[in-house]
This record gives structure tokens, C-alpha cells and sequence, in this order.
């Protein structure tokens, strides 16, 4: 991904920014997980916003999609990417 | 007019379900009151929870909670019990005759996706909007009647903590159940991202104000996840935890040994002295005293566990310990059972149904066991009692260090133990750590109380009967043979039980245990605070139990050497000395093969750690 990409992955928002869901990369999950993921309601163009970074290094963050709140490890975040 | 036909006389089944967190259960048991059965589905673990429920018409049903599920599409046991009773496919349960929904009304969006899903199934349906309350007070209104007609449903509103609208529900179930049982629903794939679509359209065509859902539970979170305070936190609540598990189960623990022990009594001086007397004092009211008097400390426990699990705050203590536990293969769902197995490894491996990975879950049981239970604490007191010198270190005094030590070794071993499994036993990739944070509430009394009570009938039931079964079992191994009338050794040594010790004793040579180490093991397998209690049998002493060790503590100091005092600490942090445990994990993984294994690895894994201690001390010239 260029720098001058439109979309960036959910894991850099700041804190307290609300940016809508662009892309998700299903073929990079496991089809139960990307199923999951749908089924806690993430999905393009759903407001998300990161809300707290666990102690000891960051991982895993609890993101707001929505009016729910999930917690997911980092490396499974990096498949969500925002719209700029 | 009355004339009763097979139609007449056929109760109606009603499903409660819904997504985790909708307020199921609150709701269930708001409906059912006590007159609640809990029980399991064949062949796996997963609750079986059924009551009855009135009709206004009169009309009685039996109303089930079926596991909380995202959807149709199972990760877990539970979740695919969810499907397959609604799929009429479960042996021994009947088709249901009409579900009932449970929404957060906070949380519409996702919720009614679930719904939409539900109502593709053709069966009767209606809609319990949850929680009204709560959504009011975030300010979000919902216009009732416009969902109900949009989705072509009934929506009942309802606040189950509160009992709010549950006739208005039974009304609408009774509009919709028939005299006939429905055709059984066809499973077919929905989509999911268009369901949810759907939802989502559907939510904000109802949702006249939308609020700022979540605002307090937002505030709260700022606190307890909290990079530094979150986990002070965490660590203050479960010292407070502890705390109150082990002070104040003192008196009543008290109280039911006094009572058993008044029994025997009672019995001693009316019975004469002979098998009958043995078997009662010895067998029965030792085996019920053993189980009973942990149930203090087993109640305080789990009831902290279902008000942390009610209130919201499990998750986060899932989330911040999460990194950790990744660290040696398990996710933080694992931390609260393991937590628990300090106290005692029955609820801990009980409360490992919570972990939706097969393979965590089965880590997690099999260490459990590791975390130093509060059984053990009579064996290290009185060893450390008898061997540690009690004199300071710098600000600490030795014995105080050496038993925290004791804890330490247990938890270290724990991780090595997870860390050597999820890679060999239980390897495979588990499932991606994914995991909802519903909103905080307050533990409402009713679900608190109902869920205590369902826990420790499980608990007794299931942990009772064995403890019982096995006390008498190692009784009659203690009791028989008898010892011949010009015995000059302790009567155990005649028995069966000092038998097998006495074949066992080769084995146990090479860690420095003796002969009469190797007979209170053959005993102190019913439950591990037993073992001193049998030591005193062993060395001929009447009446050792944990507050009369004074003299057993003289009587080791004079019989072992200091290593094999240190080998016998040693190996009480790894033995799987507790059939009620071994029994525990049969249940909760439905084969011999995993109870088999945990006992070969802990057995192996005190061997060598009790022989190193042996031999390093001798080496050392303790």
C-alpha cells in the first residue's frame, strides 16, 4: 500500500477519531471469522473509533462499531482499513 | 366442556433466544421465577435451562434458554445447541412451537439482524425489546409500533430486571401459539452482510432519537481499562476477592466442623465401636464434612464470579489480561478460571465453558489443577510448620517466603505447561480472540441469586457424589484388612491402603519419600488436605486434623530428613492428588482420555520436580 492510498488501516486512527469502515479483507480471515466479524457488525461504512489499548504493549485494542463495543487483537485489525 | 384430547393436553415449547447480552436470561428468569430446571444436554457441556411458564389463556408452556448465539452459524457447543434445538434436532427435546426474540434496544442494529434471520424460519415469533430502560436513558426512542410493523412481527417492550412488560409478552405468545404443533423450519444460508444491511436501514428508520448509546459504560472504561489504573485495578479486586473467599468462610467453616464433629460424637457414644461406627464417622461424615466445608468458599467465590460476569467487568479483565495469556497460548478468557482454581480446581474447570476455543478451553482445564488450591494449604502448613525455621529474611520472615514460593512454582508451572501443550497436545490455531464488551449494569439480586443456586447444586451434585463415593472407597482400603490383636505396627500398615504404599515405596525411594509417605499418599488421593490427617494415621497419632497438627509437626521433624520434607513441598505443588478433580474433568470433557492424561503428566511432572528437590538438597547438604 502507497502513501497516498485513500484508505488506512483501523489501527492508526487516533484517539477519539470516527472514521468509516472502507474495506475489509475477508480472504485474509478464516470464513467463520469473517463471518464473526460481520456478525458483530463490521462492515463498510460503519462508523468505527478506536476506544482503549490493552496495558502491556497495546494489544488488543476494544473498538467501537456501531453502539458495540469489541475487543480484537492487532493483527486481525490490520485487515480493517478506514476511508481517510 | 372440558373434554381433554391429546391436542388439548400437549404443552406448547417456547425458545428464548437471542444474542449474547440481550438480557436472556434476566428475562427467563424473570419469567420462571425458582421453578427453573438446570441440567446439560446429552454429550456436551453446554446448560440445559427450562421452567414453566402461564399463558394468560391459561395455557401452560415449557420455556427454554438456549445459549446466547450471534447467529445460525455455531463457533462454539453452545451455540450450535442454539441451532439444533431449533432445528428440532436434538435427541429427546421437543419442536418448538414459537421462539421468542431478546433485543437489546440499545443495541438494535445488530440485534435485529438476528431476528431478521429468525423470521426467515417460518416459525411463530415474537419480538422482546429489552432493556427500553436503559436505552431511555442514553437518550435513544424508539418508535415500537413502526418496528413491529416494518418487520411484520410483534414487538413487546420490556425491562426483565424490573419485570416490565412480561404479560403484555405472554399475551402476543399466546396469540401465536397454535393447536398444532409448526412444521419443523429448513436450514438454509442466509446472507448476512445483507441481513445486516437490512438491520441496519431498518434501525435507523425506527430509532426517532439515536442517543449517545453507551455513555456511561464509555466513562467507566476510561477508568478500569485504564493503562495503569486498569490493571491496579483489576489486581485490587481480585486481592479483595481473595480476601473475602478465605475471612469470611473462616466462621461458617468453623461452624460445619463443629457440627460433623459433634455428630460423630453424638454417634461415638451411642453406637458401639466397630465397622458400623468406622464406616459412618470414618466414611460417610468424613466424605460429606470433606466436600461441605469447602462450600462456604466455593458460594463466595462463585458468587463474586456471576456479579463480575453480570456487571460487564469479566470481559475487561479478559482484555487486560489478554497479552499475557496470548503469551503462552491462551486467550484472556482463560484468566477468571484459572483465577478461581486458586480456591479450588472444581469451579475454576467448570467456569472454563465460558471459552468459546475447544483447544483453550482444554489447556485451560488441564492446568488448572496447577494453581495452588486452598486443599493444599493443611499439607504446607504443616510441613513448613514442622521444617522451616521461622526466623526473618531481610524485612520477610522464611516461612512465609517459602510458601509464596509454593504459589509461585504452581503458577510458573501452569505456564510452562500451557506453553508445552498448545504445542504438542492441544496444537492447532485457535480461533481469533474476538469479543464483545457489552455495556456495564448492576448484577440484578434475582439473577444473582438464581445463578448462586444453580452453581453450587452443580457443584455439590457433581463434586459430592465422587468426593463421597471416593472417601468411603479409600476408607474400606484404610480399614481392611484389620490389624491382627499383638499389632505392633499403626493399623494402616495392615491394610490395603498399606499395602499398595508398601508396594509403592520402591517407586518412591528414588525422591527420598519413605514408607509411611508412600501410605498417606494411597489415601490422600480422596481430596489433598486428607494427606495430613493420614500422616497421623500413619505415625499413630489420634486426632491430627488441620488445627491439632502440633504434634505430627514434632513427629515429621524427628522422622525426615529436611530433603525429604522439601521433595514432599515439591511434590504436592504438581501431584493430581484429588479424584474429585480427575472426575470434574471427565464431566466437563465427556472422556476418560483427558482425566488419564492429566493425571500421567501431573504425576510426572511431581516425580521429577519432588526428585530434584531430593537430590539437589542432599547435593547441597541440607
Amino acid at each position: 500500500m502507497t502513501s497516498s492510498s485513500p484508505h488506512r488501516p483501523i489501527d492508526a486512527l487516533a484517539p477519539g477519531e470516527v472514521a468509516l469502515i472502507a474495506s475489509i479483507d475477508r480472504a485474509g480471515l478464516a470464513p467463520e471469522t469473517a463471518q464473526r466479524l460481520c456478525e458483530l457488525g463490521f462492515d463498510e461504512g460503519v462508523d468505527v473509533e478506536i476506544l482503549h489499548r490493552a496495558p502491556f504493549g497495546g494489544d488488543p485494542i476494544a473498538i467501537r462499531v456501531g453502539n458495540m463495543v469489541v475487543a480484537l487483537r492487532r493483527d486481525m485489525a490490520r485487515l480493517i482499513e478506514v476511508a481517510a | 366442556m372440558n373434554a381433554p384430547t391429546a391436542n388439548l393436553a400437549r404443552t406448547p415449547v417456547v425458545a428464548l433466544v437471542g444474542n449474547p447480552n440481550a438480557g436472556k436470561t434476566s428475562l427467563f428468569n424473570a419469567l420462571t421465577g425458582s421453578r427453573q430446571k438446570v441440567g446439560n444436554y446429552p454429550g456436551v457441556t453446554v446448560e440445559r435451562k427450562a421452567g414453566r411458564l402461564a399463558l394468560p389463556d391459561g395455557r401452560l408452556c415449557d420455556l427454554i434458554d438456549l445459549p446466547g448465539t450471534y447467529s445460525l452459524n455455531p463457533r462454539s457447543p453452545d451455540e450450535a445447541v442454539t441451532r439444533d434445538a431449533i432445528f428440532g434436532r436434538i435427541a429427546g427435546e421437543k419442536p418448538l412451537d414459537a421462539i421468542v426474540a431478546v433485543i437489546d434496544a440499545t443495541n438494535l442494529r445488530n440485534h435485529l439482524r438476528f431476528v431478521l434471520e429468525l423470521k426467515a424460519l417460518d416459525l411463530p415469533l415474537v419480538v422482546a425489546l429489552n432493556m427500553v430502560d436503559l436505552a431511555a436513558r442514553d437518550g435513544i426512542v424508539i418508535d415500537t409500533a413502526r418496528l413491529a410493523d416494518l418487520i411484520g412481527l410483534p414487538v413487546v417492550e420490556t425491562v426483565a430486571v424490573r419485570k416490565r412488560g412480561l404479560d403484555a409478552l405472554g399475551a402476543a405468545l399466546a396469540s401465536r401459539i397454535g393447536e398444532a404443533p409448526p412444521a419443523l423450519p429448513v436450514e438454509r444460508t442466509s446472507d448476512i452482510r445483507a441481513l445486516q444491511k437490512q438491520a441496519r436501514q431498518l434501525a435507523g428508520a425506527v430509532e426517532t432519537a439515536s442517543g449517545s448509546a453507551r455513555r456511561w459504560s464509555q466513562r467507566i472504561d476510561a477508568v478500569v481499562l485504564h493503562p495503569v489504573i486498569g490493571p491496579l485495578l483489576l489486581a485490587a479486586i481480585l486481592f479483595f476477592m481473595f480476601q473475602a473467599v478465605f475471612s469470611w468462610a473462616e466462621a461458617p467453616m468453623g461452624w460445619i466442623e463443629d457440627g460433623i464433629a459433634a455428630v460423630q460424637a453424638e454417634l461415638a457414644a451411642r453406637l458401639p465401636e466397630g465397622v458400623l461406627l468406622s464406616l459412618l464417622n470414618d466414611g460417610v461424615l468424613a466424605g460429606v464434612g470433606a466436600v461441605v466445608v469447602f462450600l462456604p468458599q466455593i458460594l463466595i467465590l462463585f458468587a463474586f464470579i456471576i456479579a463480575l460476569e453480570q456487571s460487564g467487568y469479566m470481559t475487561r479483565a479478559a482484555f487486560l489480561m489478554d497479552r499475557l495469556m496470548a503469551r503462552v497460548g491462551l486467550n484472556g478468557r482463560a484468566f477468571i478460571p484459572l483465577l478461581s482454581s486458586f480456591a479450588c480446581a472444581i469451579p475454576g474447570i467448570m467456569a472454563t465453558r465460558t471459552i468459546d476455543s475447544p483447544r483453550d478451553r482444554l489447556t485451560t482445564i488441564l492446568i488448572a489443577p496447577l494453581m495452588t488450591c486452598s486443599a493444599r494449604l493443611p499439607v504446607y502448613a504443616v510441613v513448613i510448620g514442622a521444617f522451616i525455621p521461622a526466623r526473618d529474611v531481610g524485612p520477610v520472615g522464611l516461612q512465609g517466603l517459602v510458601l509464596f514460593a509454593l504459589y509461585l512454582a504452581g503458577i510458573l508451572g501452569a505456564l510452562v505447561a500451557a506453553f508445552a501443550l498448545r504445542r504438542t497436545v492441544t496444537k492447532g490455531a485457535a480461533p481469533p480472540f474476538l469479543m464483545e464488551m457489552p455495556k456495564y449494569q448492576w448484577p440484578a439480586p434475582r439473577d444473582l441469586a438464581l445463578g448462586l443456586y444453580g452453581r453450587a447444586t452443580a457443584f455439590l451434585k457433581r463434586a459430592g457424589t465422587i468426593i463421597l463415593a471416593s472417601t468411603i472407597v479409600l476408607w474400606a482400603l484404610a480399614s481392611w484388612p484389620q490389624p491382627p490383636v499383638d499389632a505392633d505396627r499403626p493399623g494402616i500398615e495392615y491394610s490395603l491402603a498399606g499395602k499398595i504404599g508398601t508396594a509403592l515405596e520402591p517407586l518412591f525411594a528414588p525422591i527420598g519419600f519413605n514408607k509411611e509417605i508412600a501410605i498417606a499418599l494411597v489415601p490422600g488421593m480422596a481430596a489433598r488436605e486428607v494427606a495430613v490427617s493420614a500422616l497421623g494415621t500413619v505415625y499413630a497419632l489420634q486426632g491430627v486434623d488441620e488445627e491439632h497438627a502440633q504434634g505430627l509437626i514434632e513427629q515429621l521433624r524427628a522422622a525426615w530428613p529436611l530433603p525429604t520434607a522439601l521433595a514432599f513441598l515439591a511434590w504436592f505443588v504438581f501431584a493430581p492428588q484429588c479424584i474429585s478433580t480427575l472426575a470434574i474433568t471427565r464431566r466437563e470433557t465427556a472422556s476418560w482420555r483427558w482425566p488419564i492424561f492429566m493425571f500421567s503428566y501431573l504425576f510426572a511432572a511431581a516425580y521429577i520436580a519432588a526428585g530434584l528437590t531430593y537430590h539437589l538438597a542432599v547435593a547441597l547438604g541440607l
